[in-house]
């Protein structure tokens, strides 16, 4: 077992100028052979390998990755966390992640610094309105906590939101989920690396999977780029490259990879104490603990592996940003950067088996997969260690597709007579 | 950040135009032949291909016409750009 | 008004123009041509601000963008206060006022500083370690965690200044001016081809300026000279243009690139009145030049991070080119020869040289032997291994290094100073060049990144390649700029340079101290250090990456331009891994922060997006009526009336409709014009209902599916005549509409002829409606007989207005006997005025969306996007009627038939009425079949529309409910926060189900 974090271990450390810290997580070379082998080192996939060894005591795994863990979309988002879905099953999905968000410093014995700040989801017009009201009582018949605030409330929680009726799309109410906030994204990752790593987990870094060996219709190992490894069971967990990994295993899958973009401001002081997100106008935005202003910006529409968005698209979210926030025109942009997300036609994720046996995807996340990090890897955990979805995540199965029943969450078209 | 050349325009900034998805996917000529299966292939799994896309463009702040487009999805450099109905080079 | 530390002469200042300036509300002078951190230097002040993790005291480090310290707010006023401006780019103005940040209450003693106490408990990644019990307390920690960091403040009112946008192509872009990109400049300029030079600074002359008069000459002049001379020589050149001021933020594929100049802010208050701020540039380059060149590195020691410890060539700028004293008594530690071109400054201005300490075992270099024959004490295979002085430096501590520089050995040498000059050799500036996606190459000898291979057309020359002598930058960049241009052009520049000695590297130098007592700071802003940085890699933080982020190296405000190289350094050293295979983080956008202001530019209040109005817009304003924003469009929502509410007013606008007669302004529909050989068979293939068979003259409503079955877009469309008809769509989807029919003809069926045009905003549309509407129209459509059967429901004519052609449809979204009339929109407020003059006596009223919306409740028809979500078929809304069995295919007729589109109990459409008439149902309320005590409870849909039917005096309301059809009288309930409501599930149609109001 590791050493535990707390004040005390940071007390007793100093005294040895910090020399004597151990590993957070080890750095094997891969073993010949694991029961089961997740590919992809972010959250989600470092959350799957957690979850497989704690609560299925599977011992014997391995998380692949090919760069180093968290370096994809986990490190790269605006770390919103939220469960005020729509739909029953996302509902149920991601209030699963939330409610283990709520236990996951504790858990892990590792600060993910989850700050229910409350996510706030303005309505501009009234087709808004009616969407987020019909939300928001779904949501509370679904027993998740969602409040209605109008104008007037919507300025008083969060008083630098631009409430003038004289805007161009004014406010015309909120939803807020109390609930809801962010976390720090690395810290996430790092967490579950460590908490797989104390129950054995092999976490091996630079290690691209570049093949994936079939016989019939039955897995029998990975190529890597550290050589051949053998198992019967792979969980792809490979958000941006799903489709790459797919191809490897001759399936298709219905997901397009697209550029999304994020940014930070500079550090200030505390401004903004609650995340507000407008799809209208389309702004998110929330204040990380350092100070920055972190604000997410749209995917571009065209499929890109570069990891690189255009500058229209960053341009079009400050315009946004700045006609609710008028107070932030003398900020400066600080960082941009830019993910790529692999988006469902019905932007749903999929957390499924497939065709082939002992090959499992947990992919399709879109631009939100990381509120549901740890309800991700609970149930990505869950189906293969038992071949069978959990309840929560039945809906998100891969025949979907097919039989026709998705779980729409694009929200009501914004179509108006 | 593009600059694409329209077959029928000529060059211009990437703004101008919009992103149809992938090219060459033929609408079934007799729908209600296709098991739901096939047809979900038609209607949703895409190749989503790292490397060179065959991929469809609409000059819609232009002349409006679609045409095809070679794009490597990997550095998003344009190798080839060609009209509708034209075959992808081999 | 003298300054202690000017000097009496000399320098680029404007000595005539003095100008005053408070800084933490003290007052202080400096000259036209300071920056803020000159003139405080001028002053004697180093102390400008305070780290962000351990308070520690901090001083100017640099002299430009790469400055990490000396972050300042600037401006009191709450509009235009603005936090993290570096002080080495600030340029003085009269009045301006700026203070020192992230200290309480004063720099000078700031409560903060408290946490340095504690920093032995607080190493890299502290915060991940602790924070977690109880529970419920990380609330209270964080709000303390938030409150102590952060930098400067937000400003609180609106930004009163303009900024702008501007495009710009040009053949050749070239980045930065110092000797490289002037010489690159002097050939393009002699091509035709179009030239635009950029530089950050507010000068041009790069790392020219602020050089030693009596090392340099270029061409027999001075640099400064030289620069000057040049630049008049540029400006003749009608295809050159300068920008100084200009920095370019972000370098994209296919040579797009982001650039912003700054072009008031060092103005006085008065001449910044009325003019533009910051101006984005948004540049299109056929060929980028990139000499950005390269920023100095300081050294990595125990307590190098006290106000008073400078850059080597910073304290040259401030002396050469601002006329400034950094101190009186300096040290210079160097590990190369271009910090001896700043000791023979200082010395030559009467600054004491206390020591020169050098980690080389010797140089041969031109300047060390001027150093050595001035009588200059050089201290060879020596280092600084500590400093002495709290808010600002009185000392170091200096040892001898030991053979393998592993170690120092020897006595402590302790000398006192005022300030320590420290250059640790100069880094390429490769930033934008890795932005435009370039790749890197490490050279193990010389410790540098440099550029090896872009895809785009561009070259990098100068020492942002990694060319550090400037007889070689000249030399290098006339033969690759003329390489690159396809030019022959003679360019002589003569330089006067001196031979230098070699360069040698240590990332971290060795302490006499325990490793963990020392602080040595790799990052001065975020406060990490050399032992955080190898904390993080004995937890197994591997990657440069997690080192980065573990310990914040290289994300402070200035992105890492200073520590960077210092941190892959002592990674590799540690790892024991070469650099190039370590790699570098990725540089991300921008070079230099830049406010949002300027990316934004003029897109802010009315012109954050279009608006788009009516023909008629101006007439429901006189009328006062309410606006709805539907997609674009300002839609008239309500025409209240004597202080009506929005209740009263729909109720009165609903009656008078059904009673006497309705106006409304339709003309946000789309519309688009289908001409062609085929366009029957088109609207047959895109619509799910039959069309062969509509005769010219009729009108027939579609519905629209998207391929996945589900419901797209509907509309009324007309056949007017043999191959020619107008579509309408939705207000919402006139445009997607239009591209998808576009898509389709185009892509998928290029054998129809068919020929779509979009003609929404050239019709205005007047909708009449109620009992009186046919007198009405007879009164002003002269040529038309609206006899029933010569015009019935479902038909078309073409009309006459006066001398006006319209086209008529009698076509009804609300149940009752309705005209449109269709006319150029240019008349449009003219034939909406005639209606209103022609249906005074029949008491027309205008009414507004929201009573368009309850009419057309009250006769159960859909709104697409209210109604539908992309969930729906049209079987789910109970028009299996639409749907056409015996068409082949139409688009999204396959989808209907998978099976779950096809499997009973999906939600389907219905009408709800409430227990109690008088209860509004809401709409996006849940309705159950069973009301549990508490959640979760098992929902069957949602309340779509609702409204009080003021013609049945009844509340009404639309539903999506599972297995709905079957349902009908059942009873359901709506559980509300407060209460629940009963509801009885209806048809969806309330009024006039057999249709007679039509022919009223």
């Amino acid at each position: 077992m590791k050493n535990k974090y707390s004040i005390f271990s940071l007390i007793k450390n100093s005294f040895t100028y910090h020399e004597n810290w151990q590993r957070a997580w080890r750095d094997p070379e891969p073993k010949k052979n694991y029961d089961v082998i997740i590919v992809g080192g972010g959250g989600h996939g470092l959350a799957t390998a957690y979850y497989l060894a704690k609560e299925h005591n599977l011992k014997n795994i391995a998380v692949l990755e090919k760069g180093w863990i968290g370096g994809g979309n986990t490190g790269r988002n605006t770390t919103i966390i939220r469960s005020n879905y729509l739909w029953d099953a996302s509902a149920g999905l991601y209030d699963h992640a939330l409610k283990l968000w709520e236990g996951l410093s504790q858990e892990l014995n590792y600060n993910v610094m989850f700050s229910q700040r409350g996510v706030m989801n303005l309505a501009h017009n009234l087709h808004d309105v009616r969407e987020l009201k019909r939300r928001t009582h779904a949501n509370r018949l679904n027993g998740i906590d969602c409040d209605w605030l109008d104008t007037k409330q919507v300025k008083e929680f969060c008083p630098i939101i631009n409430c003038s009726p004289d805007i161009r799309y004014p406010v015309m109410g909120s939803t807020l989920q109390k609930r809801a906030g962010t976390a720090r994204h690395d810290a996430v990752a790092w967490g579950y690396a460590r908490g797989a790593d104390s129950f054995g987990v092999d976490i091996i870094q630079n290690c691209e999977v570049t093949g994936i060996k079939r016989k019939g219709n039955n897995i029998e190992g990975v190529e890597t780029t550290k050589g051949f490894i053998k198992t019967t069971k792979v969980g792809i967990v490979a958000a941006g490259h799903s489709s790459v990994l797919a191809n490897m295993a001759g399936i298709r899958l219905p997901l397009e990879s697209k550029p999304l973009q994020a940014l930070v401001s500079e550090p200030i002081k505390p401004i903004i104490d609650t995340v507000v997100m407008s799809n209208a106008v389309h702004a998110y935005v929330s204040q990380s603990d350092k100070g920055e202003l972190v604000i997410g910006a749209g995917t571009d529409a065209y499929i890109s592996y570069t990891q690189k968005g255009t500058h229209e698209v960053i341009e079009g979210t400050l315009k946004a940003i700045l006609e609710l926030y008028p107070i932030f025109s003398r900020l400066k942009m600080l960082r941009q950067w830019g993910g790529i997300v692999d988006i469902c036609p019905d932007a749903s994720p999929i957390i499924s088996k497939t065709s082939i046996n002992g090959l499992y995807f947990n992919c399709g996340w879109g631009t939100g997969g990381f509120k549901a990090t740890p309800g991700s890897g609970n149930l990505f955990a869950y189906t293969i260690a038992k071949n069978e979805p959990h309840k929560l995540n039945a809906a998100f199965n891969i025949n979907r597709f097919i039989s026709g029943d998705l779980v729409d969450e694009h929200g009501a078209a914004a179509v108006a007579h | 950040m593009f600059i694409i050349k329209c077959p029928y325009c000529g060059e211009r900034d990437h703004t101008e135009f919009s992103y149809g998805g992938e090219a060459h996917i033929v609408r079934p000529k007799q729908p209600t032949e296709l098991s739901d299966d096939q047809w979900a292939e038609y209607l949703f799994m895409r190749k989503n291909i790292k490397g060179l896309q065959y991929e469809r463009w609409n000059h819609s702040h232009g002349c409006r016409q679609w045409f095809n487009v070679a794009r490597d999805t990997s550095n998003d450099k344009i190798h080839l750009i060609y009209k509708m109905g034209e075959n992808p080079p081999k | 008004m003298s300054s202690k530390f000017r000097l009496q002469s000399g320098g680029e200042i404007n000595r005539s123009e003095a100008i005053s300036f408070k800084f933490n509300g003290k007052t202080f002078f400096g000259y036209k041509g300071d920056t803020l951190a000159s003139a405080l230097l001028a002053n004697g002040i180093h102390l400008v601000g305070r780290s962000f993790k351990y308070h520690r005291p901090r001083g100017f480090l640099g002299s430009g963008s790469e400055e990490p310290n000396a972050i300042v707010q600037v401006y009191k006023d709450e509009a235009k206060k603005e936090p993290n401006v570096r002080a080495t780019e600030i340029e003085i103005f009269e009045g301006l006022e700026a203070k020192s940040q992230n200290c309480w209450p004063s720099v000078n003693f700031d409560f903060g500083e408290i946490n340095n106490l504690f920093s032995p408990i607080i190493p890299a990644g502290f915060y991940y370690k602790t924070f977690m019990w109880p529970a419920k307390f990380w609330k209270k920690y964080e709000y303390f965690i938030r409150k102590s960091a952060g930098l400067g403040i937000s400003a609180t009112q609106r930004d009163p200044d303009l900024y702008d946008h501007k495009y710009y192509h040009c053949e050749v872009l070239i980045v930065g001016s110092g000797p490289a990109g002037l010489a690159a400049a002097l050939i393009a300029a002699k091509t035709e081809k179009k030239v635009l030079l950029v530089d950050e600074k507010p000068e041009i002359g790069g790392s020219l300026i602020g050089s030693n008069d009596n090392v340099i000459r270029i061409n027999n002049d001075t640099p400064k000279d030289w620069i000057k001379k040049t630049y008049l020589e540029l400006l003749k050149n009608k295809n050159v243009q300068i920008l100084n001021r200009t920095s370019v933020a972000s370098y994209h594929n296919y040579n797009y690139l982001i650039m912003v100049q700054n072009l008031t802010d060092h103005l006085n208050e008065n001449d910044k009145k009325n003019k533009i701020r910051q101006r984005l540039w948004k540049v299109r380059a056929k060929k980028v030049i990139l000499a950005t060149g390269s920023i100095e590195r300081t050294m990595i020691f125990d307590c190098n991070d006290r106000p008073g410890i400078m850059l080597s060539s910073a304290v040259r700028k401030y002396l050469n080119h601002y006329a400034v004293k950094c101190g009186n008594n300096a040290i210079i530690f160097a590990n190369n020869d271009d910090a001896y071109e700043t000791a023979l400054s200082l010395h030559s201005k009467g600054v004491k040289i206390k020591a020169i300490i050098d980690i080389r075992e010797e140089s041969n270099g031109d300047l060390v032997k001027k150093c050595t024959d001035l009588g200059l004490k050089i201290m060879w295979k020596h280092s600084v291994v500590s400093t002495g002085g709290h808010k600002k430096i009185d000392k170091v501590f200096v040892m001898k290094l030991s053979a393998d520089n592993n170690s120092v050995v020897g006595d402590k040498i302790k000398i006192n100073c005022d300030l320590l000059c420290v250059s640790g050799g100069y880094t390429p500036a490769v930033h934008l060049f890795t932005q435009s996606g370039g790749k890197l190459s490490f050279d193990e000898k010389k410790f540098y990144f440099y550029p090896v291979k872009t895809t785009l057309n561009q070259i990098s020359i100068g020492s942002c390649s990694g060319i550090f002598n400037l007889k070689k930058i000249i030399q290098d960049s006339n033969l690759k700029v003329n390489d690159f241009l396809k030019t022959e052009i003679k360019n002589e520049i003569i330089v006067s340079d001196y031979n230098s000695g070699n360069f040698k590297n240590i990332w971290l130098l060795p302490s006499d101290k325990v490793t963990g007592k020392t602080k040595s700071f790799v990052d001065f802003q975020n406060d990490s250090t050399a032992n955080d940085i190898k904390l993080a890699l004995r937890e197994g933080f591997k990657s440069i990456e997690h080192v980065k982020r573990y310990t914040t190296t290289g994300m402070a405000t200035d992105q890492g331009k200073i520590s960077n190289m210092h941190a892959l350094g002592i990674i590799s050293e540690i790892t024991k891994t070469k650099m190039g295979e370590l790699g570098t983080t990725t540089f991300r956008p921008p070079y230099t922060p830049l406010t949002f202001g300027a990316l934004v530019g003029r897109n802010v209040k009315q012109f954050f997006d279009i608006t788009r109005e009516t023909p008629m817009h101006s007439w429901h304003k006189k009328k006062g009526a309410k606006f709805e924003d539907v997609g674009q469009w300002k839609r008239a929502w309500y025409y209240p009336v004597n202080n009506e509410n929005m209740h009263d007013a729909v109720q009165r606008e609903s009656k008078a409709a059904r009673n006497n007669a309705g106006i409304l302004d339709a003309s946000t529909l789309g519309k688009i014009d289908i001409q062609g050989r085929d366009a029957n068979e088109f609207l047959n293939r895109i619509y799910t209902n039959a069309w062969s068979k509509l005769d010219i003259g009729k009108c027939r409503y579609g519905l629209m599916l998207n391929e996945d079955g589900m419901v797209y877009d509907d509309g009324v469309t007309t056949r007017l005549g043999e191959n020619h008809y107008i579509m309408t769509t939705t207000t919402g989807g006139a445009a997607t509409v239009m591209n998808k029919l576009e898509d389709y003809l185009q892509t998928e069926w290029p054998e129809l002829k068919v020929f779509l045009t979009s003609v929404t905003d050239h019709f205005a549309t007047v909708s009449v409606c109620g009992p009186n509407s046919k007198k009405i129209l007879e009164k002003i459509v002269k040529n038309i007989n609206f006899e029933d059967q010569k015009f019935p429901h479902m038909s078309f004519k073409d009309g006459i207005i006066d001398n006006i052609k319209c086209r008529v449809m009698r076509i009804s979204f609300t149940g009752e006997l309705s005209y449109e009339i269709n006319i150029q929109a240019n008349y449009g407020k003219a034939v909406w005025e005639k209606c209103m003059d022609a249906g005074k006596e029949f008491k027309i009223t205008p009414y507004g969306t929201e009573a368009m919306h309850l009419l057309r409740a009250e006769k159960g028809f859909v709104i697409v996007g209210q109604e539908t979500d992309g969930t729906i078929t049209p079987v789910d809304l109970q028009m299996d009627w639409i749907v056409s069995k015996k068409k082949y295919d139409f688009i999204g007729k396959r989808s209907l038939y998978r099976s779950d589109t096809m499997k009973d109990g999906r939600k389907q459409m219905v009408g709800l009425l409430t227990t109690d008439p008088n209860e509004i149902l809401e709409e996006g309320a849940q309705i159950v079949a069973e009301v549990k005590k508490k959640p979760p409870m098992n929902m069957l849909g949602h309340v779509t529309s609702s409204y009080y039917s003021p013609n049945l005096k009844k509340s009404i309301a639309l539903a999506l409910v599972k297995n709905g059809k079957n349902l009908k009288g059942k009873k359901l309930y709506v559980p509300m926060q407060n209460k629940i409501i009963e509801v009885i599930v209806s048809d969806s149609v309330f009024l006039d189900k057999e249709g007679n109001k039509l022919n009223a």
